[in-house]
């Protein structure tokens, strides 16, 4: 049923040219920025302060990694991502799952009120202030806890698991209650293995979250040492643009700063980047459950 | 046994029973709620909790006060937001951004859904999906890091105007006010494009090939195919996003402008969102800015209504909410 374009008459095949080379421009557009990150990055300062390169630096160097790294601050802060974004991917997929399977039993008592108060918060929420005044009473500022505890939840999350639990045939939990099974142990035992797929998609995309979240830093933390990656390479940005707005710095400063943005910027990235081909094959083939092919 | 006996709750049984028999089946689901529990208090602890604090908009709260101490002040807070030069200003600047991003961020998924779907060649295919959907996962503290450097007057940006002939002299654009508005724009649509041609193709892949099929013996070309069957058929999911957006109006991209705002672009640059984090956070002015969140998420929620009422009309009298 492919709609063989390819051998159409002439109309359709000046509109496969044209459209195979419109989309080959928007890839460029987005590569090439992208290319040129990496390599600057890895760019000496000399030719940093010179600029002007495209696709090719004019002179290679690892000097600005190198400056990065002597930081010690750096590995504290991407320990500080690695474990909020771990732990936090761990808590909030095993939360969600919990309340999930319990809201999946259509005969649960007080189900109705559950899910009218988890839809209401999908929809209203207290805003900035309020939830800030609420984390300060809680004891949660400057606490390595404000990225986990508050993270924990997610009515979305809740509502996809639910809608994926109800589709494991009742014929399995009800032989495993027979057995003497109870609700934890086939939760535990039959769910969550059969719900792998949809709790992977969500755990994916919660990590991403939480990797690259930067406002619970920026709101709620101001001890430098539970800093992430994110929130290391804002204070890099926000340095390196007082200094050349300022001009106090000579131009030798200022590129090695402009170095060491660049570098942080890829090391900030890279997980991403390594995880991005999972992440492809579950955004493709778990949370459109294959919505999404040709 | 797995499952407890619900009698139909018929409203001749007194009311006692109908009671006791609720609790006797919550005790026996007892392990069901005591999984479901801690969702509960999650969501009054973290989510009711501050619904509760927007209280502080009609108080006067100060750093000393507690929630129940401040005293009320009634609507003085929003009374001062009228004659705010500064929220005024914040709000231009949203509203401009927003129609930018509806305008053109709106329709360039469209198109590129369309043309990705048009696309016969499989593999050519997955390389533009998987290059348009990359941008997305980066956080905005790395694009605007990398915007800062691809915008810098010795970075990508101008050399590839000087390349083209197109200017004689680098500049900074991010120092220049007058373009934060297309700059918030443009790097927001090469951010999302991509990623927001996902729903798009999943719902062009469900539409019936015989379509096609019919149309071509009847002599339609691919442009005529398009217009005929693939947009009509996207019709409701377009509707869907369109109210989306409309009723997001007044949002702004807080780490988008956090990270590209500097003291030369300020005053194109401040949106609502920032405003409230500067009144609030950095001033301290706890009622007000929580006033000027609440007020503009009231206008937000009126805005949906109103985009959901003039969709259904255009959608033959159809919500797709």
């Amino acid at each position: 049923m492919n709609r063989k374009a390819i051998k159409g008459d002439l109309d359709s095949r000046i509109f496969n040219a044209f459209n195979i080379a419109v989309l080959l421009i928007v890839s460029l557009v987005i590569m090439i920025p992208l290319w040129n990150v990496i390599i600057s990055s890895l760019s000496s300062g000399r030719a940093l302060a010179e600029g002007g390169f495209i696709f090719w630096s004019k002179e290679f160097s690892l000097e600005n990694y190198r400056a990065v790294f002597r930081d010690s601050s750096i590995w504290q802060a991407f320990f500080i991502s690695v474990s909020k974004t771990t732990l936090g991917v761990i808590t909030h997929v095993f939360f969600c799952a919990m309340v999930g399977y319990a809201l999946s039993k259509k005969h649960l008592r007080g189900r109705k009120l559950y899910v009218v108060m988890g839809v209401i918060t999908m929809f209203f929420s207290g805003g900035m202030i309020p939830t800030y005044l609420l984390i300060k009473s809680l004891g949660l500022l400057n606490s390595f806890w404000v990225y986990i505890i508050p993270a924990l939840f997610s009515y979305y999350d809740v509502v996809i698991l639910m809608n994926f639990f109800r589709n494991v045939p009742d014929a399995l939990e009800e032989s495993a209650k027979i057995d003497g099974a109870g609700e934890w142990r086939v939760f535990l035992k039959i769910f969550i293995p059969l719900s792998m797929p949809a709790m992977a998609t969500i755990a994916l995309f919660n990590g991403v979250g939480q990797w690259n979240d930067f406002m619970t830093t920026k709101l709620y933390i101001t001890d430098q040492a539970l800093y992430p990656l994110q929130m290391k390479l804002y204070e890099v940005i926000v340095q390196s643009q007082t200094q050349s707005m300022q001009n106090i710095g000579s131009v030798m400063i200022e590129t090695t700063t402009k170095g060491v943005q660049l570098a942080t910027i890829v090391i900030t990235t890279l997980p991403i980047v390594l995880m991005y081909p999972l992440l492809q094959r579950y955004f493709i083939s778990g949370m459109m459950l294959g919505a999404v092919k040709e | 046994m797995a499952k407890p006996i619900v009698l139909p709750s018929s409203g001749k049984r007194p009311m006692g029973e109908r009671v006791k028999e609720f609790f006797a089946d919550f005790w026996r689901q007892r392990e069901l709620q005591t999984m479901v529990l801690p969702g509960i208090i999650f969501m009054i602890i973290f989510c009711y909790i501050p619904i509760y604090g927007l209280t502080i908009a009609f108080k006067n709260y100060t750093v000393i006060d507690t929630l129940s101490s401040a005293p009320w002040v009634g609507f003085d807070n929003f009374k001062i937001i009228w004659s705010d030069k500064y929220f005024w200003d914040a709000v231009v600047n949203t509203l401009g951004i927003s129609f930018l991003k509806l305008g053109i961020g709106f329709v360039i998924p469209i198109i590129l859904a369309i043309m990705i779907y048009e696309v016969s060649l499989t593999r050519f295919k997955k390389f533009v999906q998987t290059i348009s959907y990359m941008p997305h996962f980066l956080s905005w503290i790395v694009l605007g890091g990398m915007l800062i450097n691809w915008f810098s007057t010795t970075g990508l940006f101008n050399q590839i105007l000087l390349d083209l002939g197109l200017i004689s002299k680098p500049s900074n654009i991010l120092l220049d006010p007058s373009k934060y508005w297309w700059i918030a724009t443009l790097s927001d649509i090469w951010k999302e494009a991509g990623w927001g041609t996902i729903l798009y193709l999943a719902i062009m892949s469900k539409i019936d090939p015989t379509f096609y099929e019919a149309a071509k013996i009847d002599g339609a070309g691919r442009l005529r195919q398009i217009w005929n069957i693939t947009l009509p058929n996207m019709k409701p999911i377009i509707s869907l996003n369109l109210i989306l957006t409309v009723s997001g109006l007044f949002g702004s991209n807080l780490d988008q402008t956090l990270v590209l705002m500097n003291t030369q672009n300020r005053e194109k640059a401040e949106v609502i969102n920032s405003y409230v984090y500067r009144m609030g956070m950095t001033q301290g002015d706890f009622s007000y800015a929580t006033a000027v969140g609440l007020g503009v998420s009231i206008v937000s929620v009126i805005l949906l209504v109103i985009a959901n009422k003039v969709t259904t009309k255009l959608n033959d009298n159809q919500s797709v909410l």
